[in-house]
C-alpha cells in the first residue's frame, strides 16, 4: 500500500490533481468540434474537398472552351462571367479547384512524412546521425524556398503537376522537422519510453507505437501547415506563369487575369474571385492549424474574463 | 484568535471556474498566525495548500479565484485591497519563497537587477544603497556577494534557493510565505536549508507559513500544523501535539507511514485508495472511503471544525455532541 | 563565444551549401537547358558572353567538374556573374545593384516595422488575456496571415489606384521622372512605394502577432511571473522585463523562417507593382531565361536572409545569457 505523498508539480494554477480526467480520444474529437475556429476551418475544407471531387455536378461547362461571349458580366448563363477568352469564369473556378486541393495535400502528405522520419529519427537517434541530420534540416530552413522553387520550375518549365509537387515537397520539409525533433526530444527521457526500453523493444517499435501517438495533434498542425504552403506557393509560381497555364488552376486563372490587365480594364471578377477562393482555403487551414495548436497546448486557448461572485464571510 | 494576530484567514474558499463546471480547491479555510510563528500546512499533492497559499498572498491567476472568505493581514483586508495600495504592501511586509529558484527567478536578469528592481519598485532609488543591502542579504544566507553579477543558471541548485530567500529578506517583512521551498533538493541540502530559514526568523523575527508534503521535514522546526486534505483542514494545532497524539484518522496514517530512524522498527502502514475527485467530492466527510474507523454517519455527514483540547479536528469522532465518544 | 562561433561558421556553411545548389541546378536538370539556350542564342550574342555562359553553366566544357567548381566559387566570392542576357551588355552585378535599394528600402523597412509591431500587439494582446484583443485579434490575424500576398496586391492595386484613384498603379517612380534626390522626386518615389509596402505590412504581421501572443502565454504562466507580481513590481515592468524579454527569444529564433516567407511574398508582390526591385528582376529573368541573372539573384537572396538570421541570432546572444554558457 503506497501514500499518495508523490510531489506532482501541476504548475501554476492547473487544476489540483484530484480531477478525473477523461479518455484520451473523446477529448480530442470534442475538442476539435467545441473549437469555433476548428470547425469553421474544418467546415470549409469539407466544401472545398467536395468540389474538388466532383465538379461537374456543379459546373458541367467545359472549363477550357473559349466559345462563348467574351467579357460577359454576370448572368444567370455564366454565374460570374466569362473571360477575355470567352470561358466561364464559374466553371474555372470550380474546375481550379481541383488542382489546389490535390496539391495541397499531396505535398501536406510528402512533406509531413518526410518531417516526421527525419525529425524523429533524428532526435531518437541522437548522437552523430543527430547532428548530420541537424544540420541539413538548418540548411534547407534557412534557405529561402520561394527563389528555390522559381529557379527549379523555370528550368522546367512545363513541368506540370509532379514537378511543383516534388519542388514544393524538397523545399518544405525542414519546419516540421524542427519541430517534431524538439517535441521528441522532450519525450525521449519520459518513464513510458525507458519502461519499453527495458521490456526490450525494438527502437522502430517504440518509435511507432510510443512516440508518434502521442504528436498527434502536432503532426496534423505540421500537415496542415505543409498544405497551405503547398497551396499559397503553388498559386504563387501559377500566378507568374511557371506551372502550366494551360490547365485549368486558381493560379493559372490568375495569371491570365493579370497578363489581360483585368483590374485595369474593370474586369473584377476574373482577378477577384480566383483570389478569394485562393485566400479562403489558405484561411480554411489556418484557422485549422491554429485551432490544432490550441487543442495540443491547453493554455492557449480563449480565456473569459472571470466575474467573481462573493460571498461575504 | 488573538487580537495580535499577524494574519488572520477567515472561512477562505477557493473556486477554479472552469469549462467543465466549477471546482472547489479551497474549502471553508480559517487559521491564523502570530507574530514570529512558524505555522506548517502539510498534505498531498491536489489538497489545495500551494492554492492556498497563493490565495493569502493575493496571487492567484484565473480561472482561479476566491469566492469566499477573508485575508485579514496587519489590518488590511488583503482581498478587498487592489492596485497601489496592495502593490505598496507587497514584498515589504510580506514576501513570497517558491518551490524551484530556476523556475522562480528570471532567467534572462542578473541576481542583482532582481534585487535592485524589487527596491526601486519600493522607493529605494540610491544605487549604492541598493548594492548594500543587496551584498548584506546574500551574506545572511551565506553567499558571496560577487554573485551579484551571476545569472540564475550560472548558480548551483542549494545556492539559488538560498538567493530566493536573501531576496525575500530585502526588506525584512513581517510574515514569508514559503511554498514547498526544500522539495527540488536533495536530504542533506534541505535540512541545511531549514536550518538556515530557523536561524534567520530566530534572528530576524518574521512569522513563517510553510507549505509542504512532507510531514517530517517540519516536525522540528514548525510551532503549528495544519494538515489538509481535499481542499479542507483536517486538523490543526500544536505541533508536537500532533505528532504526539494525531486526532484524525487521516494525520495518524500519515504518521503511521514514516519510519523512525532510531525508534523500534515496525510494519510501515499506508493509507490505502486516492483522494477524492474535487469536481465531484462524496456528500459526507470526504476522507471517508479512505477511512479504517468510518462510522454509519460518515458517509452523508459533513464534520465540522471540532475543538479538542489545543486541536481542532474535523472529524465526527471528536464531536462533542455525540452519544459515544470513541478514542 | 562558443555560441557565435557556431552560428558563424553555420552562416559559412549555408552559404556554401547555397553556392553548390547554385551551381548543380543548370547541370542537374534534366534536358540541360543551358545547351538549349545556347543554341538559342547563338549569333545573337556576342562570342565573350556566350563564352561566359558556357563558363557558368560547364556546357562544351573540357575542364572537369572539380576545376568548374573551383572556378565557380571563385567568380561568386568576387562578384563576378558573368553578362545579363535581357540588359546585354550590362554584366549581372551591376545591374543587380541597381535594383538592390529598391528592395532593401521597401522589403527591408517594412520587414522590420511589422516584426516591431506584430510582436507589440502579440505582447499586449496576450497580456490582457480574456480581453477583447485577445479574443478578436488571433483569428483575425491567422485568417489574413493566409492571404497570398499577390491576391492582396491586386486588391490593392483595385481598390485604391483603380476604384479611387489615390494611388498610382505601379512602378517605383512616374514614368519620365529623372532619378534624383530632390524632394518632388523622393515624395514621387515614397507615393508609389506606399501600396506595396501597405501590403507586405497588413499580409507579413499576423504571423508576429501570432507567434509572440502564443510565446507570452506560455511565459507568462511561468513562476518567474508570479513572483515579479509577489515583488509588487508594476504591470509595465512584468510585462517588458520579465515577460517579454523572455517571450520575445523564441520569436528571434524564429526571425529566421519567417523571413523566408516574406521575401517570397515580397516577390510577388513586386511583380503585381511591377516594382523596380530584385524581385520583381527575378521573374523578369526567369521570362527572359536570363539563367545568370536568375542565378545570381538567387544567391543575392539567400545572403541576405542568411545575414538576417546572424544578426538575430546575435540578438539573441545578447538578450539571452543563457546561449553565451559553454554548452
Amino acid at each position: 500500500m503506497t501514500i499518495h505523498l508523490a510531489v506532482d508539480r501541476t504548475g501554476t494554477d492547473d487544476l489540483p490533481v484530484m480531477v478525473g480526467r477523461h479518455g484520451h480520444r473523446s477529448v480530442l474529437l470534442s475538442a476539435v468540434l467545441s473549437n469555433r475556429k476548428a470547425t469553421v476551418g474544418a467546415v470549409l475544407t469539407l466544401i472545398f474537398t467536395v468540389v474538388s471531387v466532383v465538379p461537374s455536378l456543379i459546373a458541367p461547362d467545359n472549363p477550357n472552351a473559349e466559345v462563348f461571349r467574351r467579357f460577359a458580366g454576370i448572368s444567370t448563363h455564366h454565374l460570374l462571367g466569362t473571360t477575355a477568352y470567352g470561358q466561364d469564369i464559374f466553371s474555372q473556378v470550380v474546375w481550379g479547384t481541383r488542382q489546389s486541393m490535390e496539391i495541397g495535400f499531396l505535398v501536406g502528405l510528402l512533406s509531413t512524412v518526410l518531417s516526421v522520419l527525419i525529425g524523429v529519427s533524428s532526435a531518437y537517434l541522437g548522437g552523430l546521425a543527430d547532428d548530420v541530420l541537424s544540420v541539413v534540416t538548418d540548411v534547407f530552413l534557412v534557405i529561402p524556398t520561394f527563389p528555390l522553387v522559381i529557379v527549379l520550375a523555370a528550368y522546367e518549365r512545363n513541368g506540370g503537376l509532379w514537378l511543383i509537387v516534388a519542388v514544393l515537397v524538397v523545399t518544405g520539409w525542414s519546419y516540421g522537422a524542427r519541430q517534431l525533433r524538439s517535441q521528441t526530444l522532450s519525450l525521449r527521457n519520459r518513464e513510458f519510453l525507458e519502461s519499453a526500453r527495458v521490456r526490450g523493444e525494438r527502437s522502430l517499435y517504440i518509435i511507432m507505437r510510443e512516440v508518434l501517438p502521442t504528436m498527434t495533434s502536432l503532426i496534423v498542425a505540421n500537415f496542415l501547415g505543409a498544405a497551405l504552403y503547398a497551396v499559397l506557393a503553388a498559386a504563387g509560381l501559377q500566378f507568374v506563369g511557371l506551372g502550366n497555364v494551360n490547365t485549368v488552376s486558381w493560379g493559372s486563372m490568375l495569371y491570365w487575369a493579370q497578363n489581360n490587365e483585368a483590374l485595369q480594364t474593370g474586369q473584377y471578377l476574373w482577378a477577384l474571385v480566383p483570389g478569394i477562393c485562393i485566400a479562403l482555403l489558405g484561411a480554411a487551414l489556418a484557422l485549422l492549424n491554429y485551432a490544432f495548436d490550441e487543442i495540443s497546448n491547453p493554455a492557449l486557448r480563449p480565456q473569459r474574463r472571470i466575474r467573481v461572485r462573493r460571498r461575504t464571510a | 484568535m488573538s487580537d495580535a494576530a499577524l494574519l488572520e484567514v477567515g472561512g477562505l474558499t477557493v473556486d477554479y471556474l472552469t469549462g467543465g463546471g466549477v471546482v472547489r480547491a479551497v474549502d471553508d479555510v480559517s487559521f491564523s498566525v502570530s507574530p514570529g510563528e512558524f505555522v506548517a500546512v502539510v498534505g498531498e499533492s491536489g489538497c489545495g495548500k500551494s492554492t492556498l497559499l497563493f490565495a493569502v498572498a493575493q496571487l492567484l491567476s484565473p480561472p482561479a479565484a476566491i469566492t469566499a472568505g477573508s485575508v485579514q493581514f496587519k489590518g488590511h483586508d488583503m482581498v478587498a485591497l487592489a492596485g497601489k495600495k496592495l502593490r505598496a504592501l507587497r514584498w515589504r511586509d510580506f514576501s513570497l519563497v517558491m518551490q524551484s529558484a530556476m523556475n522562480a527567478l528570471n532567467p534572462v536578469l542578473d541576481v542583482g537587477a532582481q534585487f535592485a528592481d524589487v527596491m526601486r519598485a519600493h522607493g529605494t532609488k540610491d544605487r549604492a544603497e541598493i548594492r548594500r543591502r543587496s551584498e548584506e542579504v546574500l551574506k545572511l544566507v551565506g553567499i558571496d556577494p560577487v554573485h551579484l553579477g551571476s545569472y540564475p543558471h550560472q548558480l548551483s541548485g542549494g545556492m539559488r534557493q538560498r538567493t530566493m530567500i536573501a531576496m525575500a529578506m530585502i526588506f525584512t517583512p513581517d510574515l514569508v510565505i514559503m511554498d514547498e521551498p526544500t522539495s527540488a533538493l536533495d536530504v542533506v541540502a534541505q535540512r541545511s536549508l531549514m536550518v538556515q530559514i530557523k536561524d534567520l526568523q530566530r534572528r530576524l523575527g518574521f512569522a513563517v507559513v510553510f507549505v509542504t508534503h512532507d510531514m517530517s521535514l517540519v516536525s522540528h522546526f514548525s510551532d503549528r500544523l495544519i494538515v489538509m486534505y481535499a481542499g479542507q483542514v483536517a486538523e490543526a494545532g500544536p505541533t508536537r501535539r500532533i505528532f504526539d497524539d494525531p486526532l484524525h484518522p487521516y494525520s495518524r496514517g500519515l504518521l503511521d507511514a514514516f519510519p523512525s530512524v532510531r525508534g523500534p522498527r515496525r510494519e510501515l502502514a499506508g493509507i490505502p485508495g486516492s483522494p477524492p475527485d474535487l469536481g465531484t467530492p462524496p456528500p459526507g466527510c470526504r476522507f471517508q472511503p479512505r477511512c479504517t474507523q468510518a462510522l454509519d454517519i460518515c458517509s452523508s455527514v459533513r464534520p465540522a471544525l471540532y475543538q479538542r483540547d489545543v486541536t481542532e479536528v474535523r472529524c465526527v469522532l471528536y464531536d462533542p455532541d455525540r452519544q459515544t465518544v470513541d478514542v | 563565444m562558443k555560441y557565435l562561433l557556431r552560428r558563424i561558421g553555420f552562416f559559412a556553411f549555408t552559404l556554401w551549401a547555397a553556392l553548390t545548389i547554385n551551381f548543380f541546378i543548370p547541370r542537374l536538370m534534366p534536358g540541360n537547358p543551358a545547351e538549349a539556350l545556347l543554341g538559342r542564342f547563338h549569333g545573337r550574342v556576342n562570342p565573350a558572353a556566350l563564352k561566359a555562359l558556357e563558363v557558368a553553366f560547364g556546357v562544351d566544357n573540357h575542364q572537369s567538374l572539380l576545376t568548374q567548381y573551383v572556378d565557380y566559387l571563385g567568380n561568386c566570392l568576387t562578384g563576378h556573374f558573368g553578362i545579363s542576357i535581357s540588359f546585354f551588355p550590362e554584366t549581372v552585378s551591376h545591374v543587380i545593384l541597381q535594383a538592390l535599394p529598391w528592395t532593401l528600402g521597401l522589403v527591408g523597412i517594412t520587414t522590420i516595422l511589422a516584426f516591431i509591431a506584430g510582436t507589440a500587439i502579440g505582447a499586449i494582446s496576450a497580456w490582457r488575456r480574456g480581453g477583447v484583443m485577445d479574443n478578436l485579434l488571433p483569428p483575425i490575424f491567422v485568417v489574413t496571415s493566409a492571404f497570398p500576398y499577390f491576391w492582396v496586391a491586386m486588391m490593392a492595386v483595385l481598390i485604391f489606384a483603380v476604384a479611387l484613384g489615390w494611388s498610382p498603379v505601379g512602378f517605383g517612380y512616374s514614368a519620365g521622372a529623372t532619378v534624383s534626390f530632390t524632394p518632388s522626386f523622393v515624395g514621387d518615389v515614397l507615393s508609389h512605394a506606399i501600396l506595396p509596402a501597405a501590403t507586405i505590412l497588413i499580409t507579413s504581421i499576423g504571423g508576429w502577432v501570432l507567434t509572440m501572443r502564443n510565446n507570452m502565454v506560455t511565459t507568462l504562466a511561468e513562476d518567474y511571473i508570479r513572483m515579479a507580481r509577489a515583488k509588487g513590481l508594476s504591470s509595465t515592468r512584468i510585462m517588458v522585463d520579465y515577460a517579454s524579454r523572455n517571450a520575445i527569444l523564441p520569436n528571434l529564433t524564429g526571425f529566421a523562417m519567417s523571413l523566408g516567407f516574406v521575401i517570397s511574398g515580397a516577390i510577388l508582390v513586386e511583380y503585381v507593382f511591377a516594382y523596380p526591385g530584385v524581385g520583381y528582376m527575378l521573374l523578369q529573368a526567369v521570362q527572359n531565361e536570363d539563367y545568370a541573372l536568375m542565378q545570381a539573384l538567387f544567391l543575392l537572396i539567400t545572403v541576405a536572409v542568411l545575414v538576417s538570421v546572424l544578426i538575430a541570432d546575435l540578438l539573441t546572444a545578447w538578450l539571452d545569457p543563457r546561449t553565451r554558457a559553454a554548452q
